[in-house]
């Protein structure tokens, strides 16, 4: 990818914007692996499992790719450290926020599935599907949620009204999950099409909308946020 | 002259009612056809010379066995071509030597096969308006050759596409039908009706078989006309007709009987493989007789000679000796019987033209004139004078001569007289069509325009009439479309609509159409005129930085719904699964709401409306948004008490978990609703609800629920009613339990063995009197409030017992199954209004569009769908003794359209009862008769590009009957509106 931060840029910018560049370029690395753990999730495992493609074995993909992408945010978060809030570090604190943000994932699919129900999914048939779409999902929106902002359901909630952004870090976060919701929204339009094709199984065509709806998000978001620096003002900045 | 935007709204609509009726009348042209009632009336008698000629019975049969092998898709270049020289050696040898006459048949589009089967089978050219007119039974009701062979007694045996049999139930000895469904199986589908040929050949006991084979169709689908399959499928084709004609040239022992095999093609094939449409390549099909009565002379070439498909219903009627059908518009093929004696010969056609000239008087009231009548009768008598000279006279020479000199004559009458009813029937009457779609289209233009005139403060607007109709532009284009008219109209082969209607008629048409440009000019001048203006006052202002959030999430909602499900009307499954569409951006607009409530509860966040105006107004661009921020920022939502920002965390604690729970709670009513009536096509077939309420088996279960579901509607409509409507409601609700035990549908508890069923007229009627008396109190609130100044309550009390009423002749048509319906939509209404609207401060027009969407969504509750066969006609007969045409007609429409009318109906409450300020009503009728009429105009121009889908007369002409009902029910509510908003300013 041609990222369009090159060195004459770093000379002009001021000091507060060769903070924002330096974080804008972690963010753009952090998208990338992202967007190549899912690649990866894609072409590796045709290497150990027999007859994978990711529409005959549908549910195996999901898997992989919901495992790998938690994975790599996992590390990433780690890795980066992208808010430097947590003043407490215990251990026993440690473990209840990991405990919470378990059960935050958990109530996530669960909160998924019903809302996909509610769409119209079927009740009880497919139900596994209907599952592992909203793992997925939730690996693509509440993951990413749970490293940056840790199990606040109004910090959540913040992030995605308007104006209430805080940082870098929250404005991608804000790009990429609203993209991923657009994107499985946009799944779901071609299933009455009546063109027989294996895509527009159910689940099929909005696990593929949400995964598109991310990588997209993952590559817009650093390039927005990139031409939009000069306007972006955050609160704590 | 200055007029509320409500009344102009109004107007609007009314006007683009108009265009659409003018574009529904060109676009389904009054078909021909026999209205007679079949019966066993006699044959027209030969043309008698006094008492001399008593041939008054039907000439025999010429053939005494008939074999119909129908290819689908056997185009003419397939069997006369390169390629039927190719790969269909015996049929070329007959077409160029054999005993055999071969034509090119001309198909009328929509080239399609259950149309043309019919077409070829009727001799009729099959409308949309006989589908309609035949609703829910596709038998084939018009008289045809083979209903009229089955009366004689023939046995037929059928074997091929399944629609066949649909259309013919039981009029085949035996059948064998194959589905068309699978597209990609072009084999197995012919061998299935290749399978029995041997068996039934050798049998003796038919007189008419027809072969129907799909695949040659099948492999156009797939890899179209050049494809290698094809010659394949050619070269089956033709062994098969070897088979078929060597074993009939084996049986034939009668020589003065023969049998006819008759090959032919329902439709041709387009360079691209489909059909539909109507190029040369789908129109020409061909048609090979072949029987050993066409004996020809060596020498003697024949080039195949173009027909109408049409032509073979009355030449097979003829052949079987049978008789014409009425609505048959096709005539003799002559060469078949040329071989006959010159008496039989003029008989047949005497027949032919006899029965067309019927038809014409039918259908044109001016038969007189029509030079094909008139050669008819100069024909018949000459026809007579000829019998008597045949019967007198045995000069055999002059008798010929003059015998062919009546043959010519009638050929000549039959030709003017098809040609003068085909040019009747199954054409697009594009003049109308295209004044409609600009009367439709102007109203729009001129509702768009005025958008933010009509949405200020004041919701009034100027209309400058007199401006215009005083312009030298308006009589310009007066001018011109009277020149237009007078060209279209006395072109050679027209046959309008609008140019058989009165000249005044038409006149007022083109007036209107020319004044309605000139409106639009002037409102176009306005806008530009005031933008300018707008763009100075900004400069000078600096527009506040506000303008990214101009846009609340909802609005955007709205504004990408709207444009999506315009769009999605485009694609023929989008259509026919409509109501996912609506389902998926109500849901959608539940969960927004979810959102917006969430953030204001937990947050408080300050995006409240006071502080943001929004536009409300979707359609348009910025600068008309903008344009109307400034033209009245005040105006734009209810303009209530004004209230902090935090209202809603100071709401009560129970309240506020309504107000959170809420969105839920629709959602997952709106859940257990999709699950009641599965509509559309796709999953129609799975199990619902509403079957398993219906069988039998669970009646008690159903009588319970409809036992609930009109306490629950009693609960849910008694609160805000006065005392004797109340009364009468309860009594209403407990007319309708009766009525529908009476009819057999639920059960009392002690009476469990359901033996007498009766129409129930009685409670049907007793709930009716007590519907009418219900709406008659709201109307007399309506007065009262009027008269006695500022009575508000009264105004309220009186509007919900027009919508109670409403909800009551609703319960009473609906089925008891989609009771439920009804129950749901009350309690949403009540739960949006109590929880959602009212704290969140909605402005008006997100409220009209909310409700709008909820109409349609609830239009598809109730288990309609985009196809004619869903329309529940038995609604038109509650509490009727016979058939009678307007009662029950309105009552169907009330039935089918109960959801959006109801939510309509909701609106006005809603707004009356909220709003203190005078224009809401005005603006909600605006944004109302916008967001129903931009589909309608849309949809217009799409099904006009669309004509030649192969869907069109399946897909997209009914749902364009429902846009065309639909944008009528809007005119009665956006009236109605207007009505209620007048009494509003009076008062």
């Amino acid at each position: 990818m041609d990222w369009p931060l090159s060195d004459t840029s770093f000379c002009i910018a001021t000091q507060e914007n060769t903070m924002k560049d330096t974080d804008i370029k972690k963010l753009l690395y952090t998208h990338l692996l992202c967007i190549f753990s899912i690649i990866l999730s894609i072409f590796i495992p045709s290497f150990f499992l027999e007859n994978f493609s990711i529409l005959e074995t549908h549910l195996t993909w999901l898997c992989i790719c919901s495992v790998s992408v938690t994975a790599v945010n996992l590390v990433l978060y780690l890795v980066v450290k992208p808010n430097v809030s947590s003043k407490r570090s215990s251990l026993s604190y440690k473990v209840t926020r990991f405990l919470k943000c378990c059960i935050y994932f958990l109530t996530s699919c669960f909160f998924f599935h019903v809302i996909f129900v509610l769409y119209g999914a079927p009740l009880i048939e497919l139900a596994l599907e209907t599952f592992s779409l909203a793992v997925i999902l939730s690996t693509f929106t509440t993951i990413p949620c749970l490293c940056l902002l840790g199990p606040n359901f109004k910090a959540w909630l913040r992030i995605f009204s308007r104006n209430g952004v805080t940082s870098i870090w929250e404005n991608s976060l804000q790009i990429t999950t609203i993209s991923s919701f657009v994107g499985i929204w946009l799944g779901a339009f071609p299933i009455p099409l009546d063109w027989g094709r294996p895509w527009q199984e159910w689940p099929i065509s909005c696990t593929l909308g949400a995964t598109f709806g991310y990588v997209a998000g993952l590559v817009i978001s650093p390039l927005w946020i990139y031409w939009n620096r000069k306007k972006l003002t955050y609160k704590n900045n | 002259m200055r007029l509320g935007s409500g009344t102009f709204a109004a107007g609007c609509v009314v006007i683009e009612v108009l265009g659409v009726a003018l574009f529904l009348r060109g676009f389904f042209p009054a078909p021909v056809f026999s209205g007679a009632e079949r019966q066993a009336e006699s044959p027209a008698p030969e043309p008698s010379a006094g008492a001399s000629s008593n041939w008054t019975e039907l000439p025999p049969p010429l053939f005494s066995k008939v074999v119909i092998l129908l290819i689908d898709a056997l185009r003419d270049d397939f069997v006369f071509g390169s390629k039927g020289v190719k790969f269909m050696p015996y049929t070329t040898y007959l077409v160029e030597k054999g005993s055999s006459l071969s034509f090119v048949a001309e198909a009328k589009p929509p080239t399609v096969t259950m149309p043309r089967i019919k077409a070829l089978l009727t001799g009729s050219l099959p409308g949309f308006i006989d589908v309609v007119r035949n609703l829910n039974s596709p038998t084939l009701m018009e008289d045809n050759v083979i209903t009229r062979a089955k009366a004689a007694g023939k046995r037929i045996i059928f074997y091929g596409d399944e629609t066949w049999v649909k259309l013919f139930p039981k009029h085949f000895v035996e059948y064998d039908g194959t589905t068309s469904f699978f597209v990609s199986d072009y084999t197995e589908v012919d061998n299935n009706v290749t399978r029995h040929l041997d068996k039934v050949l050798k049998r003796q006991d038919w007189d008419m078989l027809i072969l129907h084979y799909l695949g040659l169709d099948h492999i156009g689908h797939i890899s179209g006309p050049s494809s290698p399959l094809v010659g394949h499928k050619l070269s089956e084709m033709d062994s098969i007709l070897m088979k078929i004609h060597t074993a009939l040239l084996a049986e034939e022992r009668d020589p003065l009987l023969p049998s006819l095999l008759v090959l032919c093609g329902d439709h041709g094939m387009s360079e691209a493989g489909g059909h539909g449409a109507s190029s040369m390549e789908e129109v020409n099909t061909a048609l090979v007789l072949v029987s050993s009565a066409f004996e020809r002379k060596p020498g003697d070439v024949r080039h195949p000679t173009r027909v109408q498909q049409t032509d073979l219903a009355a030449t097979l009627s003829i052949g079987l000796g049978l008789p014409i059908p009425k609505s048959n518009t096709g005539g003799l093929m002559f060469p078949v019987v040329e071989g006959r004696p010159m008496r039989e010969q003029l008989r047949f056609l005497h027949l032919n033209t006899v029965q067309l000239s019927k038809l014409l008087q039918e259908n044109v009231p001016s038969y007189n004139k029509e030079p094909g009548f008139e050669q008819f009768k100069v024909s018949e008598r000459s026809h007579r004078n000829w019998i008597r000279l045949y019967l007198e006279e045995n000069n055999s020479e002059v008798v010929f001569n003059l015998g062919a000199k009546v043959r010519r004559q009638y050929l000549d009458a039959l030709r003017t007289l098809k040609l003068s009813l085909s040019r009747r029937a199954a054409q697009y009457d594009v003049y109308s069509m295209a004044v409609g779609t600009v009367l439709v289209l102007e109203a729009l233009v001129l509702l768009l325009l005025s958008v933010p005139q009509a949405l200020s403060s004041r919701a009034e607007l100027d209309v400058p009439l007199l401006s215009p109709v005083c312009s030298l532009l308006f009589y310009l284009l007066l001018l011109a479309l009277a020149a237009l008219h007078v060209v279209v109209c006395t072109a050679a082969d027209s046959s309008c609509y609008l140019c058989s209607l009165p000249w005044l008629a038409a006149g007022g048409v083109m007036t209107l159409i020319a004044a309605l440009l000139c409106a639009g000019m002037s409102a176009l001048t306005r806008v530009f005129a005031g933008g300018k203006c707008l763009s100075q006052v900004e400069l000078a202002f600096q527009n506040p930085p506000q303008s990214t959030s101009r846009w609340s999430e909802l609005d955007l909602l709205s504004f990408l719904g709207t444009v999506g499900h315009v769009l999605s009307l485009g694609a023929s499954s989008f259509i026919e699964e409509e109501h996912q569409t609506w389902y998926f951006l109500v849901n959608t607009l539940c969960l927004a709401l979810c959102h917006q409530i969430y953030r204001k509860c937990l947050l408080g966040d300050d995006c409240a409306p006071q502080h943001c105006p929004h536009t409300g107004e979707e359609f348009d661009g910025v600068a008309v948004a903008l344009q109307g921020k400034r033209a009245g920022p005040e105006g734009w939502e209810l303009s209530r008490a004004p209230a902090d920002p935090s209202s809603l965390e100071a709401l009560r604690g129970s309240e506020r978990w309504m107000v959170l729970a809420s969105p839920w709670l629709v959602l997952a009513c709106c859940r257990l609703l999709r699950s009641l009536n599965q509509t559309g096509v796709q999953w129609a077939h799975r199990p619902d609800l509403g079957h398993w309420l219906t069988s039998s088996d669970h009646k008690a279960e159903l009588s319970v629920l409809a036992a609930l579901s009109l306490t629950m509607i009693f609960v849910l409509v008694q609160k805000r009613c006065s005392l004797t409507s109340k009364v009468a409601m309860a009594f209403g609700l407990l007319g309708i339990y009766c009525y529908r035990a009476a009819i057999g549908n639920v059960l009392f508890p002690w009476q469990q063995d359901n033996k007498d069923i009766s129409k129930g007229i009685t409670e049907a009627r007793f709930v009716y009197v007590f519907v009418l008396g219900i709406l008659f109190t709201g109307a007399k609130d309506l007065l009262k409030s009027q008269i006695i100044a500022a009575d508000f309550t009264a105004r309220t009390v009186g509007l919900w017992e027009i919508h109670s009423g409403l909800v009551l002749l609703a319960t009473l048509l609906l089925r008891p199954h989609n009771l439920p319906v009804l129950v749901l939509s009350l309690a949403i209404q009540t739960i949006m209004a109590q929880f959602i609207w009212r704290p969140l401060r909605h402005d008006v027009a997100e409220v009209t569009v909310m409700h709008y969407w909820f109409g349609q969504a609830f239009f598809y509750f109730q288990g309609n769908s985009n196809s004619i066969a869903t329309v529940d006609i038995s609604a038109g007969f509650v509490g009727l003794d016979a058939y009678m045409e307007i009662p029950a007609m309105f009552l169907t429409a009330f039935a089918t359209y109960s959801g959006p009318v109801l939510w309509a109906s909701h609106l006005v409450n809603f707004l009356t009862s909220e709003a203190s300020s005078g224009s809401a009503l005005s603006h909600a009728c605006f944004c109302y008769a916008l967001i129903c009429s931009i589909p309608v105009s849309v949809y217009i121009i799409l099904v006009t590009s669309l004509r030649y889908h192969l869907f069109i007369w399946s897909v997209f002409s009914p749902k364009l009957l429902y846009e065309g009902m639909h944008l009528l029910i809007t005119a009665a509510v956006c009236i109605f509106f207007t009505a209620m908003d007048q009494t509003n300013t009076k008062s």
